[in-house]
């Protein structure tokens, strides 16, 4: 069994005894150590900037040409505080209930406490930093409610909340920069890790203009890589996120938790055609107020406006009473994908369903509606061409989160010493599905509150060890293996495109791994991936040098390491014979078509050992010492 | 559909570039214009050819990494758009569609359509920010902004720094970037501290960077994806001769 190293005490006091209990750095011996952050998000902005404000010396990579262009950019909706500004009964205990009970009761009590009770002063610091979160009339912050959840504790600038979050974490990092603690490398990208006496001491980077690779060295490494899911292709994700420094170090020892977890997100636009390589995400705030349906009758083709009431089957109200339009995110997406399985889909490729206004704008005036979701509208009609204020938009699931992630302690360290992940490519606070709101949180707690205070007790004692150099053997060793892996894969000079075979990896993944899954998909899914490795190694064809700015190459290594890591994912789904969250077995259900839970043999965090491709499956056990598990309805 | 591109090839920043023409078929009106360049450019990889560099990520419209100039104009046909945002639908069946990078000194091409704009981040480095450390905030709402400060702040800080704004300007002018970062600090009492400081120190920047001159023709505000307003660019101006008298 594994141990998070969970602090002594009650659940209220355990940060705080952990505080107390840790070691400190005193600031002349700081300024000896060096640290790697990999990601300029909002938790490795956050990260990069405080560690250099205590004194350390950062090095911060990213692959985009500016640390601003991070992904925690496209976050539109808002981030969760317990502040209870609103008056409505919020509390720390209650925020840490809704995202327990949200997570379907697969994440660990303490870390989850943890993030509630640093919500507050996270919301503190960002107005701090000139984030210009709404305001009432008086000057007060407002306030809006998301998904799985009765209060309203979501802050946001309009819908642009990640981008403003992540704009201060950038300014503070350039402020940092400025002052000579950071060191920032753009269009650099991680492409292995670099261990010594079994501790993580440096990194290979490949410069992503010239192509050379080049060597880091640190007392410690921290992962800021953001989630994973372009393995489905299409996804709400940036075109170059990928897996490969979680993969690669993965692969070096740390272990991979939970990777099947996967978010599908009810709101995005459907797909319309094979060449897209995106699907938009409109933000989850829109259910405030938007409500959804589908025709009653099956292949309706007429214009929703010419259904009448009576004909229209809004299928989340009637499903859950009490949540309604306002389910979460895994709820939402299955009851989408029941309906239209179920032949009542709408739209070109009756692949969607609509999200209306109608009412809305009776009850709240279209100012108001505007003034809500005005710049969701705009975009709406941007990228579709409809007017989404004279009817439906349609909307459909598609692959965003990735709850899944490199195994951290409560420390936020993984199972190689000095090697730390944080924000979304860890596996610490969302259990098996997160709920709206809480992805910028967590990042941002991640990078700015919690790393920065438990690093210490790992660099207390790397000031007697000394420093390394980049002439270590280890890093010679490590280019090699690198240099070896990129020539390899420009010498197969086969007649299929990388996008081939994404997009056939794509498919397979939404079909056997995304919402719904079963025993026979998954076995088939895994003799059908190691297929398309294969023909992967032998025919995919990489045109021009290594030595250059080269796109194609880009692409061509992050699916190389998306082809491994589909194979854990349909492992990760196939092992755990239960449906909880976001992973939904069909063979686990009630005979209402819930998920069924199984707590008896399932209640722990499944880390996978790499193991030479022969994936081991290690447990942590989850206790819940302050909360029952309870069956979790939205009825 | 069909189009035929006419797109800058240039094999690295001292290198000469020229046009060269690629006719594509096999495009449909749904395909984002990115789309139709990814299309293309798995075709330039089966006829054993270098794909065409360009930038992108989110391809939502809020990174502000893609950007090219397309038939003239940043970031294409239509108004607040992005790159990424465009789609086949903008163009007519067989249009000839001519594909450039942002052009400015102040912007040296890297590769075909991709240039470097690390001169606004240094811009910003200048001072962008509020000077406050991790854990000294005060409780949120122990500073009150009203909403219409609140909402002008944010106008001003939606700017996604593509860049549009520079390669618009006759002169490269960065005054429409630097200007909304200022307002949007100085607009809000979190900023106030460091305002005088901030402009002075952010447009002095703007100007090592060899950005040219802001002559208020207006061309910025006519391209920026996001509408922000050359208003902000009076107001610059003017606390910069305001902060000058002080300093």
């Amino acid at each position: 069994m594994l141990d998070p190293k969970i602090p002594r005490g009650p659940l209220e006091h355990k940060w705080r005894n952990y505080q107390t209990d840790s070691q400190l750095i005193n600031p002349a011996n700081k300024k000896k150590l060096n640290i790697i952050v990999v990601g300029s998000g909002l938790a490795g902005a956050g990260a990069s900037a405080t560690l250099a404000e205590l004194g350390y010396n950062v090095q911060c990579f990213c692959y985009q040409d500016s640390a601003r262009r991070a992904h925690s950019v496209a976050a539109q909706g808002g981030i969760n505080a317990a502040k209870n500004y609103q008056h409505d009964g919020d509390s720390i205990w209650r925020m840490f209930y809704d995202t327990l009970k949200g997570g379907d009761f697969r994440s660990r009590e303490a870390n989850v406490y943890r993030l509630a009770e640093l919500s507050a002063p996270l919301i503190d610091h960002f107005v701090q930093q000139g984030v210009p979160f709404a305001r009432e009339y008086g000057g007060v912050l407002v306030n809006r409610s998301f998904g799985g959840v009765q209060v309203q504790r979501t802050f946001y600038a309009r819908g642009q909340t990640g981008q403003q979050l992540l704009l201060a974490a950038y300014a503070q990092l350039y402020k940092m920069k400025r002052a000579k603690k950071v060191t920032l490398f753009t269009r650099h990208e991680m492409m292995d890790l670099v261990l010594i006496n079994g501790k993580a001491r440096g990194i290979i980077a490949r410069d992503l203009v010239t192509g050379q690779l080049k060597r880091f060295v640190a007392d410690a490494v921290i992962l800021a890589t953001g989630g994973y899911s372009r393995v489905f292709r299409l996804s709400t994700l940036a075109i170059g996120c990928n897996a490969t420094a979680i993969w690669k170090t993965h692969k070096r020892g740390a272990y991979f938790a939970a990777p099947s977890f996967t978010q599908i997100h009810p709101t995005a636009l459907p797909q319309t055609s094979e060449a897209q390589s995106k699907l938009t995400l409109m933000s989850e705030s829109l259910r405030n107020d938007g409500r959804i349906w589908v025709p009653k009758k099956k292949d309706d083709n007429r214009k929703p406006e010419a259904i009448p009431e009576e004909e229209r089957d809004y299928y989340l109200e009637r499903r859950y009473p009490s949540f309604g339009n306002l389910a979460p995110r895994d709820v939402a997406s299955r009851a989408a994908k029941e309906r239209i399985d179920s032949g009542y889909g709408v739209g070109r490729l009756k692949n969607a369903v609509y999200l209306d206004f109608k009412h809305a704008i009776e009850r709240l005036g279209l100012k108001t509606v505007r003034d809500r979701y005005g710049n969701l509208f705009k975009m709406y009609q941007k990228i579709t061409g409809v007017n989404a204020y004279d009817e439906p938009m349609q909307i459909s699931p598609a692959a965003h989160f990735s709850m899944g992630g490199l195994w951290v302690d409560y420390e936020l360290m993984t199972t190689i010493p000095g090697l730390y992940a944080i924000g979304e490519c860890n596996f610490s606070d969302h259990g098996a599905n997160r709920l709206g709101a809480n992805s910028l949180l967590q990042a941002s707690i991640d990078g700015y509150f919690i790393l920065p205070n438990t690093i210490n007790n790992f660099l207390a004692n790397c000031l007697h060890e000394g420093s390394q150099t980049t002439e270590h053997e280890a890093f010679e060793k490590i280019e090699i293996q690198v240099e070896n892996h990129i020539k390899k894969l420009l010498m197969v000079n086969g007649t299929k495109t990388v996008d081939h075979f994404h997009r056939e990896l794509g498919k397979i993944m939404w079909q056997q791994c995304a919402m719904s899954r079963n025993k026979k998909g998954l076995t088939k899914a895994i003799i059908q991936i190691t297929a398309i490795q294969d023909s992967f190694w032998k025919e995919v064809k990489v045109t021009g040098r290594n030595n250059e700015m080269n796109t194609e190459l880009e692409k061509a290594l992050r699916l190389a390491d998306f082809l491994e890591l589909a194979l854990l994912m349909c492992t990760d789904a196939l092992e755990r014979e239960e449906s909880c969250g976001a992973h939904f077995r069909e063979e686990y259900q009630t005979e209402e078509g819930e998920a069924l839970r199984n707590d008896q043999d399932y209640a722990y965090v499944s880390a996978w050992e790499h193991n030479h491709g022969e994936f081991k499956l290690h447990k942590e056990a989850l206790t819940f010492d302050n909360l029952k598990p309870i069956v979790r309805s939205y009825k | 559909m069909k189009a035929t591109f006419k797109i800058w090839r240039q094999e690295g920043g001292d290198a000469e570039g020229q046009f060269r023409l690629y006719d594509v078929d096999g495009l449909t009106e749904d395909m984002s214009f990115l789309e139709a360049l990814d299309h293309l450019n798995e075709q330039l990889v089966q006829r054993n050819e270098n794909v065409i560099a360009f930038e992108y990520d989110c391809r939502e419209g809020i990174c502000g990494q893609c950007g090219v100039f397309i038939n003239g104009r940043a970031h294409g046909p239509n108004d607040a758009m992005t790159t990424c945002q465009v789609h086949m639908r903008s163009f007519k069946d067989g249009e000839l569609i001519v594909v450039e990078p942002w052009r400015a000194a102040a912007f040296p091409i890297i590769k075909d359509l991709v240039v470097d704009r690390s001169a606004l981040d240094r811009i910003i480095e200048h001072g962008g920010y509020i000077s406050a450390k991790t854990g000294t905030a005060p409780e949120a709402n122990a500073i009150l902004i009203a909403k219409d400060k609140a909402d002008k702040a944010m106008d001003a800080a939606a700017c996604i720094g593509c860049g549009a704004c520079v390669a618009s300007c006759k002169n490269a002018s960065a005054a429409l970037f630097t200007s909304a970062k200022i307002n949007h600090l100085n607009n809000l009492p979190q900023g106030k501290q460091e305002a005088s400081k901030r402009v002075l120190e952010m447009t002095r920047q703007m100007e090592l960077e060899g950005f040219g001159s802001c002559t208020f023709t207006g061309a910025c505000e006519v391209e920026c994806p996001e509408g922000i307003s050359i208003i902000n660019i009076a107001e610059m101006n003017a606390s910069r001769i305001k902060a000058k008298w002080l300093e």
